[in-house]
């Protein structure tokens, strides 16, 4: 197996510091909300490390805690024990520094903002000048091939669009960590095969490093460099994939056995997940 | 048309009701002043005329309310006291700057229990059990205390003193609806467009004016058709126990002093008009901003 897991613990990660390379390192990390049903272990001991560059999906069935992993990058929520670094920094020490942009399951835009202004929304926060903006706003909604729709209202875009307004949002400003929740999950597949494809190209333009959350097997082997195999109850990586895929990567290679097996690969790790569950 | 159908149907029966209702209340006046001029066997369709036309009937009848509000308003100068434009605009001075006053305590009383959990377990109650209080016990109080205070301590002219002491009742009336419309409103953002601000690490007063000011809009606009109405409310309460001799409120008493139920039902219509002129008023502004918005056409 071509385990990527970080065995340090998470002393000797702080006591080195972490390669200037690695983006997010997580050791023995472990989240538990407690909830009225008694504790749920929605991370139990990850250990993962994301390189500078690196396109990595999480994969896994529903309640596996891809989320939570995700919100706990971005300091929105507490990890109960273990480390976590970003860019060697604790996650909330790289929320200040604007250090990833979050794009939502659902593209939460502002509906008394037109798509532009959505797009500036980080922008203004962060007081770029009105000339930025203005540039900053045109080159993001370039690179999601959304020119043209600038002074459109979120109501008048179609939900492919919506998203992808939403990325241009979190490419705006100079994040190189791109963190995105099942952002096509809610699209059809002719549309989610376009926008995977455009973010591969726009994933190679930019050099950022991205988590992506999916439920789709093809998805994740198309898209990633790496794929990391998650199970529930506990939460818990269960496998992690170092994709043999070329960078250049057509949609027809979905067809091409190399595609095929890791693919079959991933199913393994899914189903060997699942039936931990079943015997639990 | 079709719209209009229902209403005018509802308006037809009203008016049948009414007329009805006033041959009724006011015929045994018509019979008293038949005996008393010797009047016999007076035809039935000139009895049901003369009950609809009495100078202090019982119940007047619209088209004699109506007659007295074309007297009162197009043909007396507006800036006489016999004019009801006079009145109306007495009262709405009050109304307007009530509303104003409420709406902006409102809408800080909202602001502070929004961003602070203190302030919402020790304002709240208070908010509520102020309007439990009965306006009636309270106004008197208001007007008499708030006028003394006025006039006596801060040496302001009766006139701005009156106005001032009447807004305070609108205020108190309308503050309520905008402060429990607009706690409603700024927090209705949902949880991941709250999640969006703390990932770009905005400030909370970034959040409140980019998220959550605009989030309430829609609820302030509501709130505040409410608080409109209640402040008028307020308006003319406050005018009934001054002994005021202006404003709807004043008209109404000077009404019932004098038996005057045609000035009675005129300055309740008058009060009426306004109110929907007033609600109108916030509707079309609400619109103005919604479309300001982006929001889509219903
Ligand atoms: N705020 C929360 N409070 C309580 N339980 C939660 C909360 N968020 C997530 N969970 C639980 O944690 C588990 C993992 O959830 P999540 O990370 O959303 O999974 P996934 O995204 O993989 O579907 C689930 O069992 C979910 O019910
Ligand atoms: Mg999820």
């Amino acid at each position: 197996m071509l385990l990527s897991v970080t065995t340090a613990s998470s002393a000797a990660i702080e006591d080195k510091g972490p390669l200037p390379a690695t983006v997010v390192s997580a050791a023995d990390l472990s989240l538990t909300f407690a909830t009225n049903d008694g504790p749920v272990h929605a991370l139990s001991n990850v250990n993962l490390s994301i390189g500078k560059g690196e396109f990595v999906s999480f994969i896994g069935p529903s309640g596996c805690g891809k989320t939570t992993f995700l919100r706990t990058i971005a300091d929105l929520e507490q990890p109960t024990s273990g480390t976590l670094l970003i860019n060697g920094m604790t996650p909330r020490q790289a929320r200040e520094k604007r250090a990833y942009g979050y794009v939502f399951q659902a593209p939460a835009l502002y509906p008394w903002r037109t798509i532009e202004k959505n797009v500036a929304l980080p922008l203004e926060i962060m007081g770029y000048s009105a000339a930025e903006q203005a540039e900053r706003i045109k080159r993001t909604m370039d690179l999601v091939n959304l020119s043209g729709f600038e002074k459109k209202y979120p109501w008048q875009l179609s939900g492919g669009m919506q998203q992808r307004a939403s990325i241009a949002r979190a490419l705006a400003f100079d994040a190189d960590l791109l963190l995105m929740d099942e952002p096509f999950g809610a699209l059809d597949e002719i549309v989610r095969d376009h926008l995977n494809s455009e973010l591969l190209k726009l994933w190679a333009r930019t050099q950022k490093t991205i988590c992506f959350v999916t439920h789709s097997i093809p998805e994740a082997v198309y898209l990633s460099t790496k794929i990391v195999v998650m199970s529930p109850r506990p939460g818990r990586v269960t496998d992690v994939i170092e994709s043999t895929l070329p960078a250049e990567r057509p949609l027809d290679i979905r067809e091409t056995p190399e595609f095929l097996a890791i693919a079959a690969r991933v199913r393994d790790g899914l189903r060997a997940g699942h039936s931990y569950e079943e015997h639990a | 048309m079709n719209k209009a159908f229902p209403i005018i149907i509802v308006l037809i029966g009203l008016l049948i009701v009414w007329y009805a209702a006033a041959i009724g209340m006011n015929a045994q006046w018509q019979n008293d002043v038949y005996r008393r001029a010797g009047t016999t066997d007076v035809p039935m369709t000139q009895f049901v005329q003369d009950t609809w036309n009495q100078e202090k009937p019982v119940l007047p009848t619209m088209h004699q309310v109506m007659g007295e509000l074309w007297n009162t308003t197009v043909l007396v100068a507006p800036n006489k006291p016999r004019s009801l434009l006079f009145h109306a605009w007495v009262t709405f001075s009050a109304t307007a700057l009530g509303f104003l006053m409420g709406s902006v305590l409102g809408i800080a009383l909202a602001v502070l229990i929004v961003h602070s959990e203190a302030m919402n377990r020790s304002l709240m109650p208070w908010i509520v059990a102020s309007q439990t209080i009965p306006i009636l016990a309270l106004a008197p109080l208001i007007v008499v205390i708030g006028f003394n205070i006025f006039t006596g301590t801060l040496g302001i002219p009766t006139d701005p003193a009156r106005l001032m002491s009447k807004a305070i009742i609108s205020a108190y009336l309308s503050f309520f609806p905008v402060a429990v419309g607009m706690v409603k409103g700024l927090r209705s953002p949902e949880a991941i467009q709250l999640d969006l601000m703390h990932t770009y690490n905005a400030s909370p007063s970034q959040t409140f004016w980019k998220l959550r000011w605009p989030a309430s809009v829609p609820y302030l606009f509501t709130s505040l058709k409410v608080g409109v109405a209640a402040s008028l409310v307020g308006a003319i309460v406050g005018e009934l126990p001054t002994g005021a001799v202006a404003g709807l409120g004043a008209r109404l008493l000077a009404g019932s002093y004098y038996s005057q139920t045609v000035q009675i039902w005129s300055a309740l219509f008058a009060a009426s008009i306004l109110a929907a002129i007033l609600v109108i008023s916030v509707g079309l502004v609400e619109k103005l901003v919604a479309r300001q918005m982006g929001a889509r056409p219903a």
